[in-house]
């Protein structure tokens, strides 16, 4: 596991709404194949920290590197930095105004100028993929909420990217179609894409991660192994945090 | 001796017809130029500096609260007052309706561009869109879409709000249809009635069509 090459690495990242510090010094990498899932209670700057990766967020201090090329907001160097990192958000994000197979091949066409037909042909396959081949030619507002977030998949994941950040994805989903996009996500893990997932779905968690990095207050309280963290947290404030997703009568 | 003669009677109907197509006529540029004024109002709007929204939101307000009427009047008597410039009537409509609509119009830009998500964007450039790229091929056809049924009912409006320019003598479609009842009040006293339903239908079929289209384009846009 040490050896292996970095994607992405973040040194002591600042990141300040006003007088308010959502990340406070945080440092982390990330490897090649790995599935970092960050925990943590709402606002403690684990949505932020995705953000910050993508550069859509100004940072006050520190760096976030992708193969140790500096991630800049505001600088043009970001555009094809971008394209190499695939981001998935919560809200069902899809274009309107295009189908589905327009949504997914709109990027690689006009951002990486790839060829129509291989763009095509790789858009079907993974449709094909998740289980949307015959929805290629529909409108987001035609599909479910479930369906919508795995074309969202899809369209980060034509780009080729080196990571895909998932931020949230299922938290406005019907139970019922939580699983169908989870095992999506759980497929990608299997076929060695790396990966920084937020998510509040623990099973979901445990299953996906190779690694477990709880949040709280902008810093890394505690980063363990998956069967560690949800079975023998070592801080106290884990241990409170896991404890509000277990009911007892 | 019925009213309806009235209508059938020497080239009235053609006069009539006549009348519709200069209110057509009036409504056509202003809204060509509200729209290509408008534009520039709505992007103002949307310009960050504080200044520039606050020009735009005091034109628009100041447009809203006045009657269209006394723009009307204003321009066409205030402005021959003040300078001495002699306006003829169609020319003082144009200015009056482009001075309304253009607000409107600047309005509805600034709402289509704002109810746009800005998870919209985000996704865009997340992508690696250009800004260039994500305007062209995400932005601003989606704008756009929520733009037209908009626009389409401004027209409407705009067709309708023409009939206050009878007041400041273009001979629109009204002001025909008053002259024709003037000219027969003696021998037709119930003329108006008839004169004055169809001018209702006449504004019904350019009217209702566009109302029918807007509805259609509204309903797609919440597909």
């Amino acid at each position: 596991m040490t050896m292996e090459e970095h994607i992405i690495d973040i040194e002591h990242l600042t990141k300040k709404f006003g007088d308010n510090v959502i990340i406070s010094d945080l440092s982390l990498s990330v490897s090649q194949g790995e599935v970092v899932v960050l925990i943590g209670p709402s606002g403690c700057g684990k949505s932020t920290l995705l953000r910050c990766i993508n550069g859509l967020e100004p940072v006050q201090g520190g760096s976030v590197k992708l193969h140790g090329e500096p991630v800049e907001h505001g600088k043009s160097s970001l555009y094809n930095i971008r394209q190499k990192i695939g981001m998935v958000f919560q809200s069902y994000d899809l274009f309107p105004h295009m189908t589905v197979m327009k949504n997914v091949t709109l990027a690689p066409l006009k951002v990486q100028g790839r060829n129509k037909d291989e763009v095509t042909g790789q858009a079907m396959e993974l449709l094909g993929r998740v289980g949307l081949a015959d929805k290629a030619d529909a409108y987001p507002s035609e599909l479910s909420g479930g369906q919508k977030q795995r074309v969202a998949i899809v369209r980060s994941l034509i780009m080729n990217p080196d990571i895909m950040l998932l931020d949230e994805i299922t938290a406005a989903l019907d139970p019922e179609m939580v699983h169908e996009v989870l095992n999506v996500v759980l497929d990608l893990a299997k076929g060695g894409t790396t990966m920084m997932i937020v998510t509040h779905e623990m099973a979901f968690a445990e299953a996906v991660a190779d690694r477990v990095i709880f949040l709280d207050g902008g810093v890394i309280v505690e980063e363990d192994a998956p069967e560690v963290f949800f079975h023998s947290p070592k801080t106290e404030r884990a241990q409170r945090f896991l404890k509000t997703f277990t009911y007892s009568k | 001796m019925q009213g309806i003669e009235v209508l059938f009677m020497g080239n009235n109907m053609l006069r009539l017809w006549g009348g519709l197509w200069v209110t057509l006529r009036l409504s056509l540029i202003s809204i060509g130029l509200s729209l290509f004024i408008g534009l520039f109002v709505g992007a103002f709007m949307l310009v960050k500096n504080p200044i520039v929204k606050a020009i735009c939101r005091v034109y628009i307000e100041i447009v809203r609260i006045m009657p269209q009427l006394v723009w009307l009047f204003i321009i066409f008597f205030g402005i021959t007052k003040l300078t001495g410039i002699d306006l003829d009537g169609e020319t003082a409509a144009v200015i009056m309706l482009t001075i309304w609509g253009a607000s409107e119009v600047g309005d509805l830009v600034r709402a289509a561009f704002s109810s746009i998500p800005s998870h919209q964007f985000e996704s865009g450039l997340s992508l690696g869109l250009s800004r260039v790229q994500l305007y062209v091929y995400i932005i601003f056809p989606q704008a756009v879409r929520g733009l037209v049924p908009d626009v389409i009912n401004l027209s409407t409006r705009m067709i309708k709000t023409t009939a206050l320019v009878s007041l400041i003598g273009v001979t629109e479609v009204l002001k025909v249809g008053k002259q024709i009842i003037d000219a027969n009040r003696f021998e037709y006293p119930n003329a108006a009635l008839w004169v004055y339903a169809a001018i209702f239908l006449m504004y019904f079929i350019i009217c209702f069509p566009l109302s029918l289209l807007s509805r259609k384009l509204t309903k797609k846009r919440g597909e």
